[in-house]
């Protein structure tokens, strides 16, 4: 493969990196209110004890000089000690990066495969009442905010029916795969809902296009069944854009529950940033967007290299 | 359907179709009545078509009831409702009665004061950001697509770090930062929804300036600015246009979003804010069902309604994409 065309990805990829590193910089640092003051707001703490803390912070150097070492801490994987728990923002993060991992990851998987399931249905079934049911659907679950739907499913399985728990990854006590397993059913069955219809869309047109190709007809004319033709010829030919699109979403799999992890108190990254909002606990929101964003770049470029990999037309000029 | 020429073929029937369709001089000052007659007609054709299909018909009638209800707000219910020292006496979550159709809230206060004018703010942001959004990503995609080069290659660079953001976390991070009122809001969803509409209106102005059209402009001595503001821009118009109808929905869902995890103005009655304080109050665990469904179904329906307008529009404008 060509090697230039990999290099350039990744200086691409750096430089999106040193943006998202930059932005992060900036912003916090745009906030007037000095977090020193407003962690003692009310207490009797020396003015001494207050410089203290700022010089532990970082906080009385010049603007550049932060910034340098605000670069050289993250390239060292140090992403500063939370307000609210004084605990290093990174263990923080690390303690919750497998809930939302197992709950976006096993909601993104899920609606892959209904959606795309749903999509050849339709498309090999043209305007049947399927489709229609579909696309009506898929534009149905489009317009619904995923963390609405959420609370609806909430409301009616966990505190009407009373079928599953109302929160929290494992009941206070107990816990084990089961009990998970549990838990994880209403707030990956919104998610996967809230998702499925994208994956419908896309598999639905990219097999409508494919349909028109002359290899089907001889496919047809060969006499395979119309089973064989769609499972040989046309949906390996049409996939593609849905690879496309589930490899986009692994990016978001960190960030993609902010909302839905809040209504099921989902003990995750989304619920971190909801929680480090309330301070604001500002070195724990900055390290969860850095993580939020580079996620994204680091999936786009293995999704480009691979591409260049799997396809030569795309890396060489 | 990837076109192997990648649109040359397309460029030169256009040119040589506005050779061939391009008028005789007319008349000084009959030209601009000429042109105005044209795009009255064509505007006539596009509205023919979409109240034709179902689609169409059926987002622009849920609009109009929507946006009619959020203006006539003051009509229907008084906004002394929404304050809390005026719902004293109320019973708290009191399900649905003739006195209170939609029910009360924790507060005492009617369900139906708080989803009409929440109707109001969560349109009024949609709309307002996305005009941002628009406007942002218009110029951008605008200046990238006429000037080439380099100004071409940094904006777009700078529009693929806006992409790669995963809008949510950085639309939090900026609402953390500024201070919450609704234009905070309406900058964050609109300085963080523009890209797409930039990248699509480069595309177009790269198609529009290699027309023959502009060129004559450009060959009887018209300026950079002459030609963006009366050739280029009319052409790009119903593309923005259409751009717009599907970039609401997407800001008024972002408003939502933003708002039920309280970063929203909390001076002002949205949706979403009504969403957030009803799942705050505990209305999904009580059954109050009153309480969190009229704000949720009123975001349902309108962003329903504005895809269905933004499809509609992108079908009659692209016939591509009539045959899916």
């Amino acid at each position: 493969m060509n090697t230039r065309y990999v290099l350039r990805r990744v200086g691409a990829a750096s430089l999106s990196l040193i943006f998202v590193l930059a932005l992060n910089f900036v912003l916090f640092r745009m906030v007037k209110s000095d977090p020193v003051g407003s962690l003692f707001r009310g207490r009797n703490v020396s003015q001494g004890a207050k410089d203290r803390l700022r010089a532990e912070f970082g906080l009385d150097k010049s603007m550049p000089e932060q910034f340098i070492a605000y670069v050289k801490q993250t390239a060292q994987g140090n992403l500063g000690i939370s307000y609210s728990t004084r605990q290093p923002v990174s263990d923080e993060i690390a303690s919750k990066i497998w809930p939302t991992v197992l709950l976006v990851g096993s909601a993104t998987i899920l609606s892959a495969i209904i959606g795309v399931f749903a999509g050849i249905r339709a498309a090999w079934r043209r305007n049947s009442a399927f489709d229609r049911g579909s696309t009506g659907a898929s534009m149905f679950t489009y317009a619904i905010p995923d963390f609405y739907l959420g609370i609806l499913l909430l409301a009616f399985f966990a505190f009407w029916l009373a079928w599953l728990p109302t929160g929290g990854m494992e009941t206070a006590g107990g816990g084990g795969f089961v009990d998970t397993g549990k838990h994880l059913i209403l707030p990956c069955a919104a998610l996967a809902i809230s998702y499925f219809g994208e994956y419908t869309i896309i598999m639905r047109s990219s097999l409508l296009e494919v349909l028109g190709e002359d290899y089907l007809i001889t496919a047809r004319a060969k006499g395979l069944r119309d089973a064989l033709v769609r499972k040989r010829h046309a949906v390996p030919n049409a996939i593609l854009p849905v690879i496309t699109l589930f490899a986009l979403n692994l990016g978001f799999v960190l960030s993609g529950a902010i909302a839905v992890e809040t209504v099921f108190s989902w003990p995750g990254l989304g619920q971190a940033t909801q929680d480090a909002l309330k301070g604001p606990d500002y070195p724990m929101l900055q390290g969860l967007f850095l993580l939020f964003s580079s996620a994204i770049i680091l999936t786009n470029l293995v999704t480009d290299v691979v591409y260049g990999y799997l396809d030569p037309r795309v890396s060489t000029p | 359907m990837t076109d192997p020429t990648g649109g040359a073929f397309e460029s030169a029937r256009d040119s040589a179709l506005a050779e061939v369709m391009a008028p005789d001089p007319p008349a000084p000052g009959s030209r601009r009545s000429l042109n105005w007659s044209r795009r009255r007609k064509s505007a006539g054709e596009v509205w023919r078509e979409f109240w034709a299909s179902g689609q169409g018909k059926a987002g622009l009638i849920i609009l109009v009831v929507f946006v009619a209800m959020a203006l006539l707000a003051p009509l229907i219910t008084s906004s002394e409702g929404l304050k809390v020292t005026n719902a004293l006496g109320n019973k708290q979550n009191a399900p649905p009665s003739w006195e209170f159709p939609f029910g009360t809230d924790n507060d005492g206060r009617s369900v139906l004061t708080l989803f009409v004018w929440g109707a109001r703010i969560s349109l009024f942001v949609g709309i307002a950001a996305t005009l941002v959004a628009i406007f942002i990503g218009s110029f951008v995609g605008i200046i990238a697509g006429y000037a080439g080069g380099r100004t071409e290659g940094v904006l777009m660079r700078v529009t693929e770090w806006f992409l790669v953001i995963p809008f949510l976390p950085l639309a939090i991070v900026l609402a953390s930062v500024l201070s919450r009122s609704l234009s905070t809001i309406i900058l964050v969803i609109g300085i963080t929804s523009w890209p797409g509409t930039a990248r699509l209106l480069r595309a177009q102005v790269l198609s529009v300036k290699e027309r023959t059209f502009v060129e004559r402009a450009r060959a009887l001595g018209a300026g950079h600015g002459r030609i963006v503001g009366r050739h280029v821009l009319p052409s790009v118009l119903p593309l923005v246009f259409a751009n717009l109808t599907l970039t609401v929905p997407i800001a008024i869902l972002s408003e939502t979003t933003l708002a039920f995890l309280g970063l929203g103005d909390p001076l002002r009655v949205s949706w979403g804010q009504t969403l957030g304080a009803s799942f705050a109050a505990g209305a999904t665990s009580i059954g109050a069902w009153w309480y969190y469904l009229p704000p949720g179904l009123g975001i349902v329906a309108v962003v329903l309604a504005f895809t269905l307008c933004g499809r509609a529009l992108e079908e009659v404008l692209n016939p591509n994409l009539r045959q899916r």
